[in-house]
């Protein structure tokens, strides 16, 4: 087909993915066959749009009707209105799209309004499995235009002059990065590696980008090996990511077929390939030492640096490392120059971010802001706000090495430095949005389990401390803990900053502290009141019945798997506190708002 | 792939493909077809196919060829319509697929309107 007057846009990201957009796309295939309008109208499968809370999504250009949560059987409707006679099915637009019945375009939405897009550019956009498409959109054009017009030390500047910083949570600038790997001499060989090891539990801006836009990755994995000089790249990426593997398979595949890999490329000296490592998931191995001994064929344990990876890394070979994110950005960055990316986002934080957006949010999915967005921003015009009407209480940034920021925070500008100064950070770029039906203690703890479990076990303090403040934490929310016991996970916390190996340890801390400088009563609440204001830490609670209310219905006892609610019908009925295990399915059932959780 | 010319060949060779896929539309011109009942019982549809193929022919990435229902003059059908950015909208009636090849050649390309076959033709 050359030339299709329509052309439909399904997303075909994890996402949608789980919400059945594979049935869509089948039966889009099956409806346009039966019309007879194969030949006119094209289907793609793209990646990430963004708004994964209204998958399966669904985009009909030159229109841009933007249809959400489409189901196989809207399919038909949607085929023989809007393909065939040209009138596009307001029903299934997403809400926000439809204003007097005319359809408005997806920028103009809350979502979308106030997002840039660089690293997600091709997201949503091109097909991920078919390189002519990344090629029609300026595709490999940056990788030419280093190849024949620059010289590696002026790609390298071109990168410093940008301000780009590591997305993948550290924030070192990427420059100084590459200038220390292209520094050390080149003896028997180089690496250039990329971290696709997203580990943060609710995070998957790396998986997104993979997804919908594999090369844009390669492209910039092959300038970065020009400018220090490698010839050999590794992808290190999870095996829990098969969509991802798969894409990017695909397109390395396809670039090795156009001679974009391999031998002289552009018919020039350079010669670069890539291959795909597969993690088994382990968190640790998001480390940079530890990714690297992974590669190796060995068990992922970090090692101690000094030697930096770009003087020894990968097989003892100078090593450069760069996240999935970081990456997308350099293609932008060749093309466009780096005085248009400086340009973007804070001074000292140059350019976009994508954050992961999760939790009690209205908009759940993917978004990429300017650098010095405003926490507010994201979570109450992007993200749409908080479901039920609740109250925002804390926003979760940078996973199990981050910390939770409070509503009274709401107002600070995202950037690497303003993150770490109210004790959070960037992090690869989960955010998690918590209301007020959660307890920051029991928060704390569910990161210290994910780190108790994740620690690799070659240093003491991760290993032995870690453990010892999830003790303390279920000490607390047991009822059990002391005034002391607060002091102690203090002290204990900073011991463990300071000493710990690698970086898994010495932010494994993080959520403890930062709940504790902001929550601090809450903590106090359990330890002194034995009580858990929100209601969560079960051993805190308990469930009983307001006589006045209960009609003795005898639907919870009923429903209570453990016969602990007794009583006689139409009188008021009584829990036995024993025998009650608090697992609130009486409260689910009650019509009548009789039982209470205090 | 040896050169950036090569590179260059595929771009545009795609690029009509892709082109599509933005929400600007400060460029593009865009041809509409009354595609209701009336339109297709005049036969909108193979005027359709006529424009889609032209314009696929001659590679105009800022070209989009749309839809629209009933336009409410069925007498006249089958109906297009060119809106060129910054100009006046002007609507073709009773069209052929010929006829939608010329409009193609002549108004989208060299920028000349078909005034014989323009709405104002008819009625005068």
């Amino acid at each position: 087909m050359d030339f299709a007057r329509s052309t439909v846009l399904v997303c075909g990201g994890t996402g949608c993915t789980s919400s059945g957009c594979q049935k869509v796309m089948k039966e889009f295939e099956a409806q346009l066959a039966a019309k007879g309008l194969e030949k006119e109208v094209k289907m793609v499968q793209t990646g990430c749009f963004g708004l994964c809370a209204l998958g399966p999504v669904v985009i009909v250009y030159p229109e841009g009707a933007f249809y959400s949560m489409v189901k196989p059987e809207d399919v038909e409707e949607i085929v023989s209105e809007h393909l065939l006679k040209g009138r596009v099915v307001t029903r299934l637009l997403y809400d926000e799209t439809v204003q007097d019945d005319t359809v408005k375009s997806l920028n103009e939405t809350n979502f979308y309004k106030k997002q840039m897009r660089i690293a997600l550019r091709n997201c949503g956009v091109i097909d991920p499995e078919n390189i002519d498409e990344y090629i029609a959109l300026d595709g490999y054009k940056a990788l030419g235009k280093v190849l024949t017009e620059m010289k590696p030390e002026e790609v390298i500047d071109v990168i410093k002059a940008s301000g780009l910083r590591g997305r993948g949570g550290g924030g070192f600038p990427t420059g100084i990065k590459w200038m220390l790997a292209a520094k050390s001499p080149n003896v028997i060989g180089k690496y250039v590696c990329c971290n696709a090891d997203e580990g943060d539990p609710g995070a998957f801006m790396d998986r997104s980008v993979l997804e919908g836009d594999p090369h844009a990755v390669i492209e910039a994995m092959a300038i970065a090996a020009y400018a220090i000089n490698a010839e050999q790249g590794y992808i290190y990426i999870r095996a829990e990511y098969p969509i991802a593997v798969k894409r990017l398979q695909i397109a390395i595949d396809q670039a090795r077929e156009y001679g974009l890999l391999g031998k002289n490329i552009f018919g020039t000296d350079f010669s670069f390939d890539l291959g795909i490592r597969l993690g088994a998931g382990a968190f640790v191995c998001g480390e940079e030492t530890a990714l690297m001994t992974s590669i190796e064929g060995m068990r992922g344990e970090p090692r101690p640096r000094p030697p930096f990876p770009a003087v020894k890394g990968l097989w003892e070979k100078p090593t450069l490392l760069n996240n999935v994110e970081t990456y997308a950005n350099i293609p932008q960055i060749i093309l466009n120059g780096a005085e248009w990316f400086t340009s973007i986002g804070t001074e000292k934080s140059a350019g976009t971010k994508v954050f992961a957006l999760g939790g009690k949010i209205n908009n759940t999915g993917l978004v990429e802001v300017p650098m010095g967005t405003t926490l507010r921003e994201i979570v109450e015009e992007i993200g749409g706000g908080i479901p039920n009407g609740k109250k925002f209480k804390a926003a979760q940034t940078g996973g199990p090495s981050g910390g939770c920021i409070p509503a009274s925070l709401l107002d600070v500008a995202i950037d690497y430095d303003s993150l770490i100064q109210i004790g959070s950070m960037m992090g690869s770029g989960g955010l998690i949005v918590m209301d007020e039906d959660n307890c920051m203690v029991d928060i704390a703890k569910f990161f210290l389990e994910f780190t108790v479990d994740e620690s690799c076990g070659k240093c003491t303090p991760c290993r032995i401390g870690t453990k010892r403040m999830l003790e303390i934490l279920e000490r607390i929310t047991q009822g059990k803990g002391t005034l002391e016991d607060l002091d102690k996970l203090e002290e204990l916390a900073y011991n463990i900053k300071e000493s710990a190996l690698c970086g898994l340890g010495q932010t494994a801390p993080n959520p403890i502290l930062s709940t504790l400088r902001y929550f601090r009563d809450e903590y106090e609440a359990h330890v002194i009141d034995k009580k858990c204001p929100a209601g969560v830490c079960k051993a805190l609670v308990s469930y009983s019945i307001v006589a006045d209310k209960c009609k003795g219905c005898s639907l919870c006892a009923r429903q209570c798997p453990v016969n602990a609610i007794s009583g006689e019908i139409k009188s008021p009925f009584v829990i036995d506190q024993d025998k009650c295990i608090k697992c609130g399915a009486c409260i689910e059932k009650c019509k009548f708002d009789a039982i209470i959780v205090q | 792939m040896k050169s950036l010319a090569e590179l260059e060949a595929i771009k545009n060779r795609m690029k009509n493909q892709v082109g599509m896929r933005k929400d600007d539309d400060t460029n593009t011109t865009r041809i509409v077809v009354g595609m209701a009942t009336c339109g297709i019982a005049a036969g909108a549809r193979p005027v359709l196919n006529a424009l889609v193929e032209e314009v696929g022919k001659r590679n105009l990435a800022h070209v989009t060829v749309a839809q629209t229902g009933c336009i409410g003059m069925c007498k006249f059908e089958p109906i297009i319509e060119v809106m060129a950015p910054g100009k006046e909208k002007v609507t073709y009636i009773k069209m052929t697929p010929e006829k939608a090849i010329k409009v193609i050649s002549e108004h989208i390309v060299n920028g000349r309107v078909c005034n014989e076959f323009t709405i104002g033709a008819e009625q005068e």
